[in-house]
């Protein structure tokens, strides 16, 4: 077992990933060795089917390492049950996908309120999700909007407030601005800028796109399972 | 939380929820009438019967081993109606004979069913509607039946033929089915007449009346030990156990087309079990999005059942209210009455109903559940 000091916040040692196929194991991370700390701004590149979602996905604790080892906010997640693994997702991390992903039964604040709910059993969190949604420049009647009624960079400004409203320490975003145009695409990459920045929120972002990936303090590079 | 969600998607679907709530309407309302119909009939046989449960009979033995089987001449002697009252005594013994006879009422002939019974005695066995008890030897009562379809009256004479005539004193009140003997379709006239005219000195059976309850099967042992200790002369029934026979067997069918209503309600919860599969499989995407932002498994599950809690609560209380209305109907076209509808033992359908509606519901609700909440996060956020 080895250390999982409090200064790194992600840490990957050796880790592997293999999906067993009937036609044989998929391997798609290799012996992957990262350590990332409080505060950075992550850009994880590289062609389709190189493992940047699998290594999204582990930093996640949507799914645990073949082999290796991976401490999150200095705890190993391998052997985590299925509760202590989502309860590190509600409390630490904050998801934010590239086709929004908001849930379509529920209001812009609606979506917002669910983590927190799922947090603290309370609904008496309107006013903290309230100013959250602000903070994302969203203003009380559009809170009051289901997904369908709000525009692509209007939906993805709640899911990032959704993201944000339990304060994790880690936001994780899958091509976060794949499906907006390019003007709400920077408009969106400066606000994640701004909460790397002002809020000291550790960014880790997928993307296909460099001048996204600018935005970022440190690029990864992964090819075929391997940082390169 | 989960709640409000589930009831949302409840009412997104409104087509098909409001078919799977009239699934278990259809279910809870076929249960309970049929319930009910089974507990009114159950009900209604033993109040016809009731009054014949207190008695054990004691007729000539009958039955026997194969051909030549029976013995005597099957009649009862005054000698064995002597050691049977003393057997069962303190309790009163009724010998009772019986004859079929052509009989001329006016200018209508018929032909009916006599019984020669003591004077004293009729008031212990039957009771009268309009006129009096026999008092004389040559009077005669009318069953209740029989006196309506010959239109009978207090007064009227009937003539037996060759065996005389009765003049009829008194009208006898309906008694309905019986063990022992239906007077509802015949005569009763007294036993000194009955002996002379039908030349017959001897007794079909007899009835012994027991008062407590608790012993009539000891009268029965005792009148058993008394009368067939070398061979079997005579057959002794317990009409409470042919009673509660009947009355089992009713509880059987009645279970039976309850359980026939109980189908109806599996196909509504195959139906619940269909749409909410139907609703894991829409929302997948859904369930990786909220299981990624820290839903735990259990309370996804807890979210299916909802939904399937709502939809058999709206259906089985829809369902419960509609079974009274169903119950009294089917009372009514099948029974003729609906006395037995609001009993107890009724009721009681409507709350099982109840319960089996939100059971079938929950039930059919845990698969969808514990599907989707073993739905892996990551391929279920990957799912178009």
């Amino acid at each position: 077992m080895p250390e999982c000091d409090g200064d790194t916040l992600i840490r990957f040692r050796d880790v592997s990933k293999h999906y067993p196929l009937p036609s044989g194991d998929v391997v798609a991370l290799d012996r992957v060795s990262l350590d990332i700390m409080k505060g950075d701004f992550i850009a994880i590149m590289g062609p389709s089917g190189s493992g940047k979602s699998t290594l999204l996905n582990l930093m996640g604790c949507l799914d645990t390492p073949t082999s290796g080892d991976l401490c999150i906010k200095g705890r190993n997640i391998k052997g985590m049950s299925d509760e202590e693994l989502t309860l590190l997702r509600r409390d630490h991390i904050g998801f934010i996908f590239q086709q929004f992903n908001l849930l379509p039964l529920l209001t812009a604040l609606e979506n917002v309120q669910y983590p927190l709910i799922l947090k603290t059993g309370s609904r008496e969190c309107v006013d903290r999700c309230r100013t959250v949604l602000q903070a994302m420049d969203l203003d009380e009647e559009l809170s009051a909007h289901k997904p369908t009624e709000l525009s692509g960079g209007q939906q993805q400004r709640v899911a990032i407030a959704r993201a944000l409203v339990n304060d994790p320490e880690i936001l994780l975003a899958d091509e976060p601005t794949g499906n907006l145009d390019s003007k709400t695409g920077t408009a969106i990459m400066r606000l994640l800028d701004s909460l790397n920045r002002g809020e000291g929120k550790t960014i880790i972002m997928v993307t296909h796109d460099p001048a996204i990936a600018e935005y970022a303090h440190r690029v990864i590079r992964i090819v075929d399972g391997r940082i390169t | 939380m989960f709640f409000d969600l589930a009831r949302r998607n409840i009412r997104l679907h409104w087509l098909r929820s409001l078919l799977a709530i009239l699934g278990i309407i259809i279910g809870v309302v076929t249960i309970v009438s049929m319930g009910i119909l089974g507990n009114s009939l159950v009900l209604a046989i033993s109040d016809s019967l009731s009054s014949v449960g207190d008695s054990v009979i004691v007729s000539p033995h009958t039955g026997g081993a194969g051909f030549g089987g029976s013995t005597g001449s099957n009649l009862l002697s005054d000698r064995d109606v002597e050691q049977i009252r003393r057997a069962a005594a303190p309790h009163v013994t009724i010998p009772v004979s019986s004859g079929s006879s052509r009989m001329k009422i006016g200018s209508d002939d018929t032909v009916g069913i006599v019984y020669g019974l003591k004077s004293d005695d009729i008031p212990l066995l039957l009771e009268l509607e309009e006129g009096s008890y026999l008092r004389g030897s040559s009077g005669a009562m009318a069953g209740a039946r029989f006196a309506e379809e010959n239109n009978i009256k207090v007064g009227s004479r009937i003539s037996l033929g060759d065996r005389g005539s009765v003049r009829v004193v008194g009208i006898l009140k309906e008694r309905g089915m019986g063990f022992d003997i239906n007077p509802d379709y015949g005569i009763v006239v007294e036993q000194q007449w009955f002996r002379q005219a039908f030349d017959q000195q001897d007794y079909n059976l007899i009835i012994v009346k027991v008062r407590d309850l608790t012993q009539i099967e000891d009268v029965k042992n005792a009148i058993d030990r008394q009368m067939n200790r070398r061979e079997t002369v005579v057959d002794v029934i317990d009409t409470r156990a042919i009673l509660e026979t009947i009355l089992t067997t009713f509880g059987q069918i009645s279970t039976f087309t309850t359980a026939i209503g109980g189908i109806s309600l599996i196909v509504a919860g195959v139906s619940i079990l269909n749409i909410m599969l139907m609703s894991v499989t829409e929302r997948i995407k859904e369930i990786g999005v909220i299981r990624s932002i820290g839903t735990q498994r259990r309370e996804v599950r807890r979210m299916f059942l909802y939904e399937a809690l709502i939809l058999g609560l709206i259906g089985s209380s829809i369902g419960g209210v509609l079974s009274i209305i169903g119950g009294y109907a089917v009372s009514l076209v099948m029974l003729q009455t609906t006395e037995y509808l609001f009993v107890p033992s009724s009721m009681v359908f409507v709350v099982y109903g109840i319960g089996f509606g939100l059971g079938t519901s929950l039930l059919s609700g845990f698969y969808p559940a514990w599907k989707a909440s073993n739905l892996n996060p990551i391929e279920a956020l990957r799912h178009e």
